[in-house]
């Protein structure tokens, strides 16, 4: 087929762009993302007991806090990487920024501390488990929103991907704040972010495959 | 020139070609006819610079570098400069056709080429290497009759649905899945 029949047939499919399109679909798995971390979260672990209390608490609401502000961060740069042509600037400062927070309150934290009870503040009670809950409530997130920046045109693969799994991640320990007993910063400054690392790493490896159009 | 040097200058071409995409982002068909010609046209220029030892594949790679203009028409911000978006696509394209190329090199041996040393034609605008029309053949009649009715008889939506007895609407449909396929098929030649 010659260039110009290609560029006849495609001009008889010029439909009407709606401009909302782009934000909706990435509005779709944003939704897709939080229902599915808080129905997984609601039916296998469920939430704390004394929830109503702990949310009179400021750590409770700290907490909350690093991965709300990782996931606007995140939202902003997937969106950004999700257009052609359109560089990520100031989302990378916005990512930093929760991140070394949280980490030189952690280090403050433990710089207090008695020395023998420096491990239990970083360990906590569920060391073991909290990454891997924050990753396996991640990952409706993850499917949802690259299955939206599939329909999306990004051009940088892996990254998106990494991005699209960090947001993800971020919404995984939103949702498993509800469920988390570790009031201690060094525990979250340390299990949290790995928790988001993994869907992160799960992302930017995935993303040449998956991402590809 | 009294311009004032904050005012960021915009390239007559980006000016044009921004305008009628806009408008085809509103539905205007014609205006994206003479967007995509005008694109083609400097793309195809663009192309030959940039690939100079694969001149026979230019009018491919700008090919699928228009398909992917057209399925990616709902990334492109209104207010934002055309020509990064568009450059960003051709280089995405371009990229990952050389990653093809250079794995499908790697799997013959060079001496295959021989034969191939006089086949080089470079009349304008070169055909295109790989023929669009026999990938449209492998899709199922109700994605394939709209496009070869649109393309080979240049029968208006209204002509085709009268012919065909679909509606307008349907046969627009089934331009667009045709479209959508014929997509598909280009990526899984190169997978």
């Amino acid at each position: 087929m010659r260039t110009d029949t290609l560029i006849a047939v495609l001009a008889v499919d010029a439909r009407p762009v709606n401009p909302r399109s782009f934000e909706r679909r990435l509005a779709c798995a944003l939704g897709a993302a939080l229902g599915g971390a808080l129905v997984l979260l609601l039916f296998g672990y469920g939430v704390r007991a004394d929830l109503l209390q702990l949310a009179a608490t400021p750590i409770f609401w700290a907490k909350l806090a690093l991965p709300l502000t990782l996931a606007c961060a995140a939202l902003l740069a997937t969106a950004r990487l999700a257009r052609p042509g359109v560089t990520v600037g100031r989302a990378w400062t916005g990512l930093a920024i929760p991140a070394v927070l949280v980490w030189i309150a952690a280090l403050v934290m433990l710089w207090l501390a008695p020395g023998d009870a420096r491990v239990a503040l970083v360990l906590g009670r569920t060391w073991r488990t909290c990454s891997l809950n924050i990753a396996l409530l991640s990952l409706p997130g993850l499917i949802a929103i690259l299955v939206a920046l599939r329909s999306l045109a990004p051009t940088r693969l892996p990254l998106t991907g990494a991005m699209a799994g960090l947001l993800a991640g971020a919404i995984g320990a939103l949702a498993y704040c509800l469920r988390c007993q570790e009031p201690a910063v060094p525990f979250w400054a340390t299990w949290y972010l790995l928790g988001m690392a993994i869907p992160t790493a799960v992302g930017a490896l995935l993303g040449r495959r998956v991402l590809h159009w | 020139m009294t311009g004032d040097p904050q005012t960021a200058y915009v390239h007559p071409v980006e000016e044009r070609l921004r305008m009628q995409f806009v408008r085809s982002l509103d539905g205007d068909g014609a205006a994206y006819n003479v967007f995509l010609r005008d694109l083609a046209t400097h793309l195809r220029g663009y192309l030959r610079r940039r690939l100079p030892n694969l001149h026979d594949d230019v009018e491919d790679v700008l090919q699928e570098v228009l398909l992917a203009i057209h399925r990616s028409r709902h990334t492109y911000r209104r207010d934002e400069p055309l020509t990064a978006w568009v450059h960003a696509i051709v280089r995405y394209k371009m990229v990952d056709f050389l990653r093809a190329h250079a794995r499908h090199e790697a799997l013959h041996d060079p001496l295959d080429d021989a034969p191939d040393l006089f086949a080089q034609a470079s009349i304008e605008p070169a055909e295109a290497r790989r023929d669009l029309g026999k990938l449209l053949d492998e899709l199922p009649e109700r994605q394939k009759l709209p496009i070869l009715h649109v393309k080979i008889e240049g029968r208006s939506i209204a002509e085709v649905a009268q012919l065909t007895g679909l509606s307008e609407p349907a046969v627009k449909i089934g331009v667009h899945r045709g479209l959508k396929a014929l997509a598909l098929k280009i990526r899984g030649e190169r997978s």
